[in-house]
């Protein structure tokens, strides 16, 4: 039994952490097993090893809390998860990083090294076999983006062995913070450099899922009624009362978390572990962003489930509705493709939806039948099944490409540069090589985009004399 | 004479327990006493409590599927696995041939060797080793590996078989063609026979033969624990005198691995019947055997879509090149028959020199061996162990998708992190290669 830890940095990173920690308490109350799986995220207060018959009150989350204000975090100490945190978890700062990367990264990134060092040395002591770092954080403000990308490159240095899978939520285009391309630029760079994996999401993604489902739940078609605490954005069941703005958009990203761990947590028929995600989805070592799906979105409350329905979960996860970002890569190649399937699916259905998809799905010409696949049997609460799909496509391409544009948009007028410029330890540099990164980034996208549909023939193979 | 199974990774384990279920099931069944002792000896030993424990090791890098298969034992109430028995760490091999083989196998070399050594020692003869593993992973495919090669330095005269399991070719994990070539490269060097069952044949065994509509793994995993049991339950062969034989895997390596160049060995049996089916199914020898034979000859991996038109060239045509003709031929066959009214089956059909090389006489070629006991309930059954170009077109195809990955190096910094090299991966397309070439020559 491995252990991660979840790293959450910055105001959104922390919002999202904290409804991946409420509904991870849940999805462990509803599962009912022996206390040894809960270790993979929580330990027993007071360190250690779980033992048997270990009860929620006593569960301390593997986590580390970042933030330079004080809001968020108080809001979480005070509010039902406070006993899963205990205050040396925690590291906190008054005044914020004023949506500047450079703020974030230089000079908080500075003054906290040794704390943040210290706290995460402390969480990975109380690991026998750490596999993974969860960094949650979004790109778009100061702390998150600056800080968190500098709590990336300490990972790196100090952990080098262990697995560092991020969660980073992208600005929409219409994003109220003027600098976030700036930040979501600078950070990507640091997350092409130091991340094994990243799953890009959204906010626009998560905004249009929320709608889908609030629309289909108002709808009033008979028959439609949707389950209580089934859909991906309810935090039903778990310990936090009644719901926050954003909530329903953080629990999408919640879901997400534990779909990823929920092999390495549970039984199953073929098992998905952390490692196989990189091993699997990362051809060569830039080209680490993967976009997720899930589906389903929510389920009905007609309990009757038949194979159609087992079906069009499937046909769902690539449906450009369901992708965490604004993408469709059913219209892109496809480099490799995860799907991590749980509930009470068998291999004969998970291989029939392959055979049937796999024609309308492009895949680059080495890697065509590019599947890496999970099962798990026990199904998320509320459901009797669901999917996680994470593909490596080149639909990222056009995301990158918008960003950059934002990017370019700013700093050819060389618009709030000063701020930045004004940071110590920060250079324009800084700018122009986070540029560069990108555009070689999208680049490389780009040259296996332009193998799409070309007839590559196979490669010689080697000639034995007979 | 016993054999000692290794099990590897999350496939090893779970066909394993599969296999030991099967084995114990039969050996149980009825009042064959001689036969029960015989079976028990070869796959288990009793307690001082009159238990039965399998003769079996099993080995993984992550705890789950071992303590699992380990629980599912002791349910059954019949047998179990030896209590320490096991070894598994914390955390998988991440599907990487090169963390197996490199990292892992290595750094638990003297944990297992000794877990190997008890079971070894406890047996009053060894008859042999056989390794289970998976291809497509990382601990199967690389410990797996790693640790074969640990044995056959220990035990450099005995009999090692091993067994391997490859994936559906529409991918299961998406470096599974490179974890397949490197393993098969390295196996063949050190393994006395490798028997090879394939997921995609059994998934369709399932589906059209028993009528399965919810495949599962576990049905995949019975299928091959049924045909692999069948082969290796206790026969009468030529060499065993009237008593049943003690050295089968001795006996299965010489009938059916005689040149090192030709190690591969499929199977297939028959009949296969949903067991709702059986008591209304009468079976003949002659209508089986015949069924049996126009498979291999077509290369038809089960009893339903047989190509009937397929016959073996006539002595003239014998040196022509058969690329497409679609007649598979064998370099060696082991016909093991099993029920009632064994003696009276005619396997001259399998003595015909045309479906053979010519580089061996028919009896050197075919052997047989035969049991009146009933096995796993099927009144009779036949399985035919070939060594033929029966997998060439499936292996040659995992080597073209990997060899294509290969040429964009894909992939291929994952395992150099491990500690193999490029000049490695072209060793082993080299080694495959060869085999492919062996094969495809055959006449």
């Amino acid at each position: 039994m491995t252990q991660s830890i979840v790293v959450q940095v910055g105001q959104c990173g922390n919002q999202v952490g904290c409804r991946f920690w409420d509904l991870a308490l849940r999805e462990h109350a509803h599962v009912n097993k022996p206390c040894y799986l809960w270790c993979s995220f929580f330990s027993e207060s007071g360190g250690g090893a779980c033992g048997i018959g270990g009860r929620i009150q006593r569960l301390k989350a593997r986590a580390v809390l970042v933030d330079m204000e004080e809001g968020v975090v108080n809001e979480i100490l005070q509010g039902p998860l406070r006993e899963v945190f205990d205050s040396t978890q925690l590291l906190t700062d008054v005044s914020g990083s004023g949506n500047n990367w450079a703020v974030g990264h230089m000079t908080y990134g500075s003054a906290y090294r040794e704390q943040i060092v210290d706290k995460l040395r402390k969480a990975a002591e109380h690991c026998d076999c750490l596999q993974c770092f969860f960094l949650i954080h979004s790109m778009g403000g100061g702390t998150g983006s600056g800080l968190g990308t500098r709590v990336l490159g300490l990972l790196e240095e100090e952990f080098p062995e262990v697995c560092r899978i991020v969660s980073s939520i992208y600005p929409s285009a219409e994003d109220d913070v003027v600098t976030s391309p700036y930040n979501s630029v600078l950070a990507m760079r640091e997350l092409t450099e130091h991340a094994d994996c990243v799953l890009p999401v959204e906010n626009q993604s998560l905004v249009d899922i929320v709608n889908k489902i609030r629309q289909m739940s108002h709808g009033g078609k008979p028959g439609s009624a949707i389950k209580r605490d089934s859909a991906v954005i309810s935090g039903q069941g778990g310990l936090s009362g009644a719901e926050k703005p954003f909530d329903a958009m953080n629990n999408i990203v919640a879901n997400l978390l534990l779909n990823i761990t929920s092999s390495a947590r549970f039984d199953g028929s073929l098992n998905m572990d952390l490692n196989e995600i990189a091993m699997n989805l990362v051809p060569f070592p830039r080209l680490h962003y993967l976009v997720p799906s899930l589906t389903p979105l929510y389920t009905l409350a007609d309990v009757s489930v038949p194979t159609r329905r087992l079906d069009q979960m499937f046909s769902d996860a690539f449906s450009k509705d369901h992708q965490l970002i604004r993408a469709d890569p059913k219209r892109c190649l496809y480099l490799a493709c995860a799907l991590m399937v749980r509930g009470n699916v068998q291999v004969s259905d998970l291989r029939r939806n392959i055979e049937r998809l796999k024609p309308s799905l492009p895949f680059v010409s080495w890697n065509q039948e590019g599947w890496k696949t999970g099962l798990c049997s026990v199904p998320p609460v509320g459901h009797s099944h669901s999917l996680l799909a994470l593909a490596n496509n080149t639909c990222v391409k056009p995301t990158f490409m918008e960003l950059r544009e934002r990017f370019t948009k700013l700093y050819r007028k060389k618009a709030h540069l000063h701020h930045y410029l004004h940071v110590e330890g920060m250079e324009q540099s800084f700018f122009s090589e986070a540029l560069g990164s990108l555009s070689s980034l999208i680049e490389e996208y780009h040259q296996l985009d332009a193998t799409k549909g070309r007839l590559v023939p196979d490669a010689p193979r080697l000639g034995i004399a007979t | 004479m016993s054999i000692v199974t290794v099990q590897l990774g999350q496939c090893g384990n779970q066909v394993g327990y599969e296999l030991f279920d099967v084995l114990c099931s039969d050996a149980l069944e009825g009042q064959r006493r001689v036969y029960s002792a015989a079976g028990c000896e070869r796959f288990f030993y009793q307690t001082t409590r009159g238990e039965l424990v399998a003769r079996a090791v099993l080995i993984d890098m992550e705890p789950k599927v071992i303590n699992q298969s380990m629980s599912r034992a002791a349910k059954s109430g019949m047998w179990r696995y030896g209590e320490t028995a096991h070894f598994s760490q914390k955390q998988g091999s991440g599907n990487n041939w090169a963390n197996g083989y490199c990292v892992h196998g290595p750094r638990h070399r003297d944990a297992v060797e000794e877990l190997v050594r008890r079971e070894v020692e406890r047996c009053d003869r060894l008859a042999g080793l056989m390794a289970m593993m998976s291809v497509a992973g990382g601990t199967g495919s690389g410990v797996g590996t790693y640790v074969t090669q640990c044995l056959r330095d220990i035990y450099p005269k005995s009999f090692i078989l091993n067994h391997l399991t490859w994936p559906y070719g529409t991918g299961e994990v998406i470096v599974q063609n490179y974890n397949s070539v490197l393993t098969q490269a390295h196996l063949y060097q050190l393994s006395d026979a490798i028997l090879v069952h394939e997921n995609d044949t059994v998934h369709r065994i399932c589906g059209q033969l028993l009528n399965i509509k919810h495949i599962s793994f576990g049905d995949v995993n019975r299928v091959i624990a049924h045909q692999l049991g069948s082969v290796l339950q206790p026969a009468l062969t030529a060499d065993s005198r009237g008593l049943y034989g003690r050295n089968p895997l001795g006996e299965l390596v010489s009938a059916l691995a005689c040149h090192p160049e030709y190690k591969l060995l499929s199977v297939c049996t028959i009949p296969q019947v949903p067991s709702v089916s059986m008591a209304y199914s009468t079976f003949s020898w002659p209508s089986m055997l015949k069924h049996l034979r126009q498979m291999l000859i077509s290369n038809t991996k089960m009893e339903e879509g047989i190509d009937w038109q397929v016959r073996p060239p006539a002595g003239s045509e014998r040196t022509r090149s058969l690329a497409g003709s679609g007649f598979n031929r064998s370099l060696a066959n082991l016909l093991v028959l099993r029920g009632k009214d064994v003696y009276s089956a005619e396997t001259g059909g399998f003595e015909d020199p045309a479906l053979y090389t010519s580089w061996l006489s028919p009896e050197e070629a075919f052997n047989s061996w035969k049991s009146p006991v009933p096995f796993n309930k099927y009144e009779k059954c036949a399985t035919l162990v070939s060594n033929s170009q029966a997998l060439l077109r499936p292996l040659d195809n995992m080597v073209g998708k990997a060899w294509n990955m290969f040429a964009s190096r894909a992939y291929i910094h994952q395992y150099i992190k491990f500690g193999i090299s490029e000049e490695d991966f072209l060793d082993s397309f080299t080694c495959i290669e060869q085999v492919i070439s062996s094969y495809s020559q055959l006449h």
